[in-house]
């Protein structure tokens, strides 16, 4: 009921909001328009708004994806299409396998009880707590010397698996608990086994879970670039490394890295518009319940 | 007999996965980092080859000037910046903690910031303080002042690395704060109105000490995160000037990736790592505290009745 009656308020407070929301949306629109200026716009002195948009810096970039040859493109540099490529592959086949993995083990914590609900929030907060810069030396020394991983994709998505199953752990075990037991056991009654009864009657109710989940996980794999730099060689670098490797100290191509930026940075946009919802609860959660 | 024998084993079948990739690619290479930080070690040895070396890694770092230069500048920057995180967001919260249309939008475009890749924050950010075609500089020639070197002199870098980084995390706290706000319980807030308090003696005698518990926990997680914080002054200063901005994870990158000293940069990871497990250790004890009160609150309000 209170959702359609809104208090009014003074105007001081809605020019606050205004200035809040430019503050914290206006590094993003201007990055998106800087990667829609030629380098002559970006340079010029007058330049502001006025600007004649053109998709230029994108086909640069992703100048091997296209179906077409842009004529402004004397060469073709692969680097950032192949990365795009490789992020993709990386962030959602880990996606992926943390879901799978993380749930059922869930499943099995809730279910079956055979470790406290602590051990798991301990375990999840301490994980939290390590920062990948402290995974970097061993892990580049364990995946180059002893599992012969380095350089590969497989490697890679090992370590955002691994990094990301405490807190989807966590998190779906929380959704797990709310569904009634009698469920399962009724589905048992029908002569279910446990991996139907999981596939079948508790993976579908936890959806909501599994959104939130999903979104932290591809968030971390897709964003990360400490481990993905130490261990990826030429071709499996993915889109973060490219762009730290192509920031120089002097002449950067600010509308092409601004372009590559923007790209790196839409899919978490649009999950943020999609699921802000799930996002939240996500993040309460974390925090409230520690 | 078939049946029960998978039954039995099912919640291990479900653990088992989970277990092993945490086990090899987490447990274990923590393990080794703590084994590694004894060694004198460089990246194109093998582990075994590397000499055995004790302590004198750890009593090395704590004798380079550049090191504690470093966790200076670490713990000095998590605390400016959780600090100032703290009041804005806090105050951000309860003042618009009220009933406005358009709020999920709102809380939408605030959580963007911290979705998108740091990476890319701090491209934003470099780009905006760039000397000459970044805005900020843009803004202050316009309105004929002198432009000011964001990131090539010590103290504006330290300064613009705060700055992005309160534009990024500021958000995390507000959104917090605010849900802590929305879960109050309105009949103490109806009470201290009709006893007739003023709006600030709400905040300061009702809202404040109920947000309490989930004030400290934010504040806790967000000061865990700001030692991790890494890419952003990576892709803004890469730690220059000199090291005004040299952060202890950009210390530890360059020692394994510049220096080629892994041991050391174990070391070092063990250093922030100890850092960091006091922290947790912290948030732990307060929240099983805070657990135990409302058990005991609980069981008295039980006895009363």
């Amino acid at each position: 009921m209170s959702d359609k009656t809104y208090d009014r308020q003074n105007p001081a407070f809605y020019a606050l909001l205004v200035a809040l929301v430019i503050m914290s949306a206006g590094p993003i629109v201007m990055m998106l328009m800087t990667s829609l200026k030629l380098n002559v716009d970006i340079m010029s002195d007058t330049a502001g708004l006025l600007f004649v948009p053109t998709i230029r810096n994108y086909e640069t970039a992703m100048c091997n994806l296209l179906w077409y040859t842009p004529d402004h493109v004397q060469f073709c540099d692969k680097t950032f299409g192949r990365a795009l490529i490789n992020s993709l592959i990386i962030a959602i086949t880990s996606t992926v396998l943390t879901l799978v993995i993380g749930c059922m083990a869930a499943y099995a914590l809730v279910r079956f009880r055979f470790m406290g609900r602590d051990t798991v929030s301990l375990t999840t907060l301490l994980m939290r707590m390590v920062p990948p810069a402290v995974l970097l030396v061993p892990v580049f020394g364990i995946w180059t010397f002893q599992f012969q991983l380095d350089g590969t994709r497989v490697g890679i998505i090992l370590v955002y698996v691994a990094m990301n199953l405490p807190f989807v752990i966590w998190i779906l075990q929380s959704f797990i608990i709310q569904v009634p037991i009698q469920l399962e056991e009724a589905a048992r009654m029908d002569g279910a086994g446990p991996f139907q009864v999981f596939f079948l009657v508790v993976l579908p109710i936890i959806k909501p879970g599994l959104a939130a989940a999903s979104i932290f996980t591809f968030r971390v794999a897709w964003n990360e670039f400490l481990l993905a730099n130490a261990l990826a060689d030429r071709n499996s670098r993915t889109v973060p490394v490219t762009i730290v490797n192509s920031l120089t100290e002097y002449d950067i191509d600010w509308g092409v890295i601004m372009a590559t930026g923007m790209l790196l940075a839409v899919p978490p946009i649009i999950f943020t518009f999609i699921a802000s919802r799930q996002i939240i609860t996500g993040m309460t959660a974390g925090a409230v319940k520690g | 007999m078939q049946t029960a024998n998978v039954n039995r084993l099912t919640p291990y079948l479900f653990m088992a996965p989970a277990l092993i990739v945490m086990a090899v690619a987490l447990m274990y290479p923590i393990g080794y980092m703590i084994y590694a930080s004894f060694l004198n070690w460089n990246p194109s040895q093998r582990i075994g080859e590397a000499e055995w070396v004790g302590f004198s890694n750890y009593i090395n770092l704590l004798q380079d000037d550049a090191f504690r230069e470093s966790l200076w500048v670490t713990l000095k920057f998590a605390a400016i910046v959780v600090t100032l995180e703290m009041i804005i967001g806090v105050g951000l919260a309860l003042l618009l903690d009220r009933n406005i249309r358009g709020m999920s939008v709102l809380r939408t475009i605030f959580i963007l910031p911290m979705m998108i890749a740091p990476i890319v924050v701090g491209l934003m950010w470099r780009y905006m303080y760039h000397p000459t075609v970044g805005i900020f500089n843009r803004t202050l020639k316009s309105l004929g002042l002198e432009p000011i070197p964001w990131l090539s002199d010590g103290s504006w870098a330290f300064t613009s690395v705060i700055i992005a980084d309160i534009w990024q995390w500021t958000p995390f706290i507000f959104i917090l704060s605010l849900a802590a706000l929305q879960s109050l319980p309105r009949s103490a807030l109806e009470a201290s109105r009709i006893d007739g308090a003023t709006p600030w003696q709400q905040v300061i005698y009702i809202k404040l000490p109920l947000m309490m518990p989930v004030l400290i926990v934010t504040l806790l997680l967000r000061l865990i995160d700001a030692f991790k914080v890494l890419e952003v002054i990576l892709v803004m200063t890469n730690g220059g000037p000199g090291l005004s901005t040299e952060i202890l994870s950009l210390r530890i990158n360059r020692t394994a990736a510049e220096f080629r000293e892994l041991g050391e940069a174990a070391a070092m990871s063990n250093y922030l790592l100890i850092l960091l497990l006091l922290l947790t250790v912290a948030m732990y004890l307060y929240n099983k505290a805070v657990e135990a009160r409302a058990a005991r609150l609980r069981a008295a309000a039980g006895g009363d009745a």
